[in-house]
């Protein structure tokens, strides 16, 4: 099972990822912003970091490097893509998810163990967690608040598209407490807390984050 | 050479804590009577020969491809006199 993780210049996350797959049983297979191809990966994870130095918006320089071509055309063909903080970013900009992010509404950097809860178990990278579960891991970001209309957010969760949803105070102003959200189909994902640093008891509050890539390794096994 | 300037701006309904910030600075330095502030972009475009229609076309285009997000920005394309 091959899991690509894009690395732009200024990703932070992206050792963190593929460790995080291979631990979970996979192979991490790095990815460049540059490759205009996608090296026969079976999935591909949006890592965290500030992707262009977050120059114009954040994301939105990152979705027009030549490998996000690759990686738009092959989610909408189903490929499971999960992104995490600035992956997640970059989803958005690349409107494979609905919504944008904009700065915390408190204007700090947020750094903080997060207890959410797992609202969407059907999507192809959330299948490993109890619907309703909680779970605790990172948050770190400065602009992680979920913005979207009212319509859009009527819709995400009349569709079941929130798929994570923070617990206790809001932590960055995003509406609803929306922490992660799927497209309609449920092959992408992307949410602003880091699995990818909860898979080891040594580093992280929990290993709260293992599900989100045992998960897609589960799906592409029985596909 | 011609200037086009493209003006990005949080739409109204989207919080703007930049802006927010930027408002509760003036009163503390004496700059007193403003209400509120709203924090925005602007792009000065230089263009190699004339403005036309087509290449005006274009650079909205542009300003709704990448210079803002619309799910978050209006924007809007002056010709600089």
């Amino acid at each position: 099972m091959r899991v690509g993780v894009v690395t732009f210049p200024g990703s932070l996350d992206d050792g963190d990822a593929r460790r995080a797959l291979g631990l979970a049983g996979a192979e991490p297979v790095a990815l460049w912003h540059g490759d205009v191809r996608l090296s026969a990966v079976d999935a591909v994870v949006l890592p965290g970091g500030f992707s262009y130095g977050d120059y114009l918006r954040c994301g939105a320089i990152a979705r027009f490097a030549p490998v996000m071509e690759r990686v738009i055309e092959r989610a909408r063909e189903g490929m499971p893509v999960l992104g995490i903080c600035n992956g997640f970013q970059i989803l958005c900009e690349s409107h494979l998810l609905p919504g944008a992010l904009v700065r915390n509404d408190h204007r700090k950097f947020v750094c903080r163990d997060q207890a959410l809860r797992v609202e969407s178990n059907t999507t192809a990278w959330t299948t490993a967690y109890a619907e309703g579960q909680e779970i605790v891991i990172p948050l770190k970001n400065g602009e992680g608040g979920f913005v979207a209309d009212d319509p859009t957010l009527d819709r995400l969760e009349g569709e079941g598209q929130v798929v994570v949803r923070y617990l206790g105070s809001n932590p960055n102003g995003s509406y609803r407490d929306i922490a992660g959200i799927a497209n309609e189909v449920g092959n992408v994902v992307g949410l602003m807390p880091h699995p990818e640093h909860a898979v080891e008891a040594l580093t992280g509050p929990s290993t709260d984050g293992v599900g989100f890539f045992t998960s897609v390794i589960a799906g592409l096994v029985s596909a | 050479m011609a200037r086009v300037v493209v003006d990005v701006m949080l739409k109204p309904e989207i919080l703007d804590p930049q802006g927010q910030a930027v408002a509760t600075a003036l009163p503390k330095l004496g700059f007193d009577g403003i209400a509120a502030v709203r924090q925005g972009k602007r792009f000065e475009l230089e263009l190699d020969g004339d403005v036309t229609e087509e290449r005006l076309a274009q650079i909205r285009n542009a300003a709704e491809t990448l210079l803002s997000n619309p799910v978050i920005e209006d924007y809007t394309v002056r010709v600089e006199p």
